[in-house]
């Protein structure tokens, strides 16, 4: 593993139910400039899904899930 | 004013409603089949007749031998029976046990069970649209010490029909039984010839609840999991003998009824299919757009909770299901949809029967993009 050369920006969504984690990436991910990685830390068991589903249905790049209960999404658009 | 509000059950797929054949056998052998079959006085040879004339009514249904039939307590029984005992039979010849990841939960815990005993489990995967990735069944049923391969013959959670005859002609050529889960289309669509083992439902088809069908065909090494008993071969106990011979009677009517109701009920979910994905914004429509069951249509709406809409859909009168984490008593998301890689959250499964009418059709479409609206609305998500 290579280090990171910056730690992505990070939105806390632990304990959060779905649809929560996926509506608070909606909504942080335009603020941030294109290209930029955001790490979503989320503990349901749905955001592994709905994550990747989302990057899909809205065109953004889903990164993988570095470590368990969080998922990296760059802005691509 | 609001008019009358006539309820519509969109949850076939659960339990359809008790066909009317069934309801008028189920009345008769209560009267009349209340006996211990196994018994040898004229009240227990009556039972006996009823008893035959199910099991010979369901063979006839299935294309099957009677003997080849037994009635179980439900549909996961059946299940249970069908793969644990379809792994004892065959013991000698190895522990590992194939399915596909969407198979049913009653063949997932029993995978479970056989794992815990020691057993292997391999689980195939499928494609976005819930296809079998049949390459990977072909490779996996091939390896050596597989001892049974289970796939359902269509999801019961999205509709799409899977590649049985392909997936039977694999584990022939392995010389692997093939067990089916065949509770989605027994009674509505033909099922694919090839496999050693098939179970269904009978509350899946218009029967009453508490009846499973467990087909084991002639030649099939299969152990019966319970411990000795002298009645039914997939299930200990004495047999529920109304609820069985209205079970049979309900499928020799869905079965007669099956092409006529697939040919009025596959438009309207192609009418669903297409008008959700058109009216309400941000929707994943999920499953195989052609290769599905005829009656059940499932679709995701972005950022709302699958309860919520559950709730808001019931108080205006339509009973539908969703495979959302919220819903679940597990608060996991469906792990059919896990399997497919679609969106989880905001899931209904909306599935049809014989007494489903397109106005029923109609008045959900008409009402549901409001619905999700004024949800979106509620949570903030507007414009998100």
């Amino acid at each position: 593993m290579t280090p990171a050369t910056a730690t992505p920006e990070t939105l806390d969504c632990r304990g959060q139910r779905c649809p929560l984690p996926v509506i608070a990436l909606a909504e942080r991910l335009p603020e941030l400039p294109v290209g930029a990685v955001l790490r979503v830390l989320a503990d349901d068991p749905a955001a592994a899904n709905d994550v990747p589903a989302w990057c899909r249905m809205r065109g953004q790049e889903y990164l993988g899930s570095p470590e368990p209960d969080a998922y990296d999404v760059r802005r691509s658009r | 004013m609001t008019s009358l509000l006539v309820p519509a059950y969109f949850d076939a797929a659960s339990a359809a409603p008790l066909h009317p054949v069934a309801r008028d056998a189920l009345v008769a052998a209560l009267a009349d089949g209340w006996a211990d079959p196994a018994r040898l006085y004229t009240q227990a040879r009556r039972a006996r007749q009823l008893l035959d004339a199910a099991r010979a009514a369901v063979a006839e249904t299935l294309d099957v031998r009677p003997d080849e039939v037994s009635f179980t307590g439900s549909g996961t029984a059946a299940a249970h029976a069908a793969v644990l005992g379809g792994l004892a039979g065959r013991r000698r010849v190895g522990a590992a046990f194939v399915h596909s990841a969407i198979e049913h939960s009653a063949v997932l815990h029993s995978a479970e069970r056989h794992e815990a005993a020691g057993g292997a489990a391999h689980s195939v995967g499928v494609d976005h649209l819930g296809r079998l990735d049949l390459a990977g069944w072909r490779a996996v049923v091939a390896e050596p010490g597989v001892a049974l391969a289970a796939l359902i013959t269509a999801s019961h959670e999205v509709g799409t029909v899977q590649p049985v005859a392909e997936a039977a002609k694999a584990c022939r050529a392995a010389g692997v039984p093939l067990y089916v889960d065949a509770a989605q289309s027994v009674g509505r669509v033909p099922v694919p010839g090839g496999w050693s083992l098939l179970t269904a439902s009978a509350h899946k088809w218009g029967g009453p609840p508490g009846v499973g069908v467990l087909i084991v065909r002639k030649g099939t090494r299969w152990l019966s999991p319970y411990p000795t008993d002298e009645r039914e071969a997939g299930a200990p106990g004495v047999p529920n003998l109304p609820s069985i011979v209205a079970a049979a009677a309900g499928l020799r009517a869905a079965a007669a009824e099956a092409e006529t109701e697939a040919a009025r009920l596959a438009p309207l979910v192609d009418r669903i299919r297409a008008t959700v994905a058109a009216t309400v914004p941000d929707v994943e429509v999920v499953g195989d757009p052609v290769d599905r069951l005829p009656h059940l249509v499932t679709f995701s709406c972005l950022y709302v909770d699958g309860e919520a809409l559950l709730h808001a859909l019931d108080r205006r009168g339509f009973a539908v299901s969703s495979g959302s984490s919220c819903t679940s008593s597990t608060l996991r998301p469906s792990h059919v949809l896990e399997a497919m890689g679609v969106l989880s959250h905001g899931n209904i499964r909306v599935s049809l029967h014989r007494d489903s009418t397109a106005e029923q059709v109609d008045r959900f479409l008409g009402e549901l993009p409001e619905i999700v609206a004024a949800l979106r609305a509620e949570a903030g998500v507007v414009g998100l």
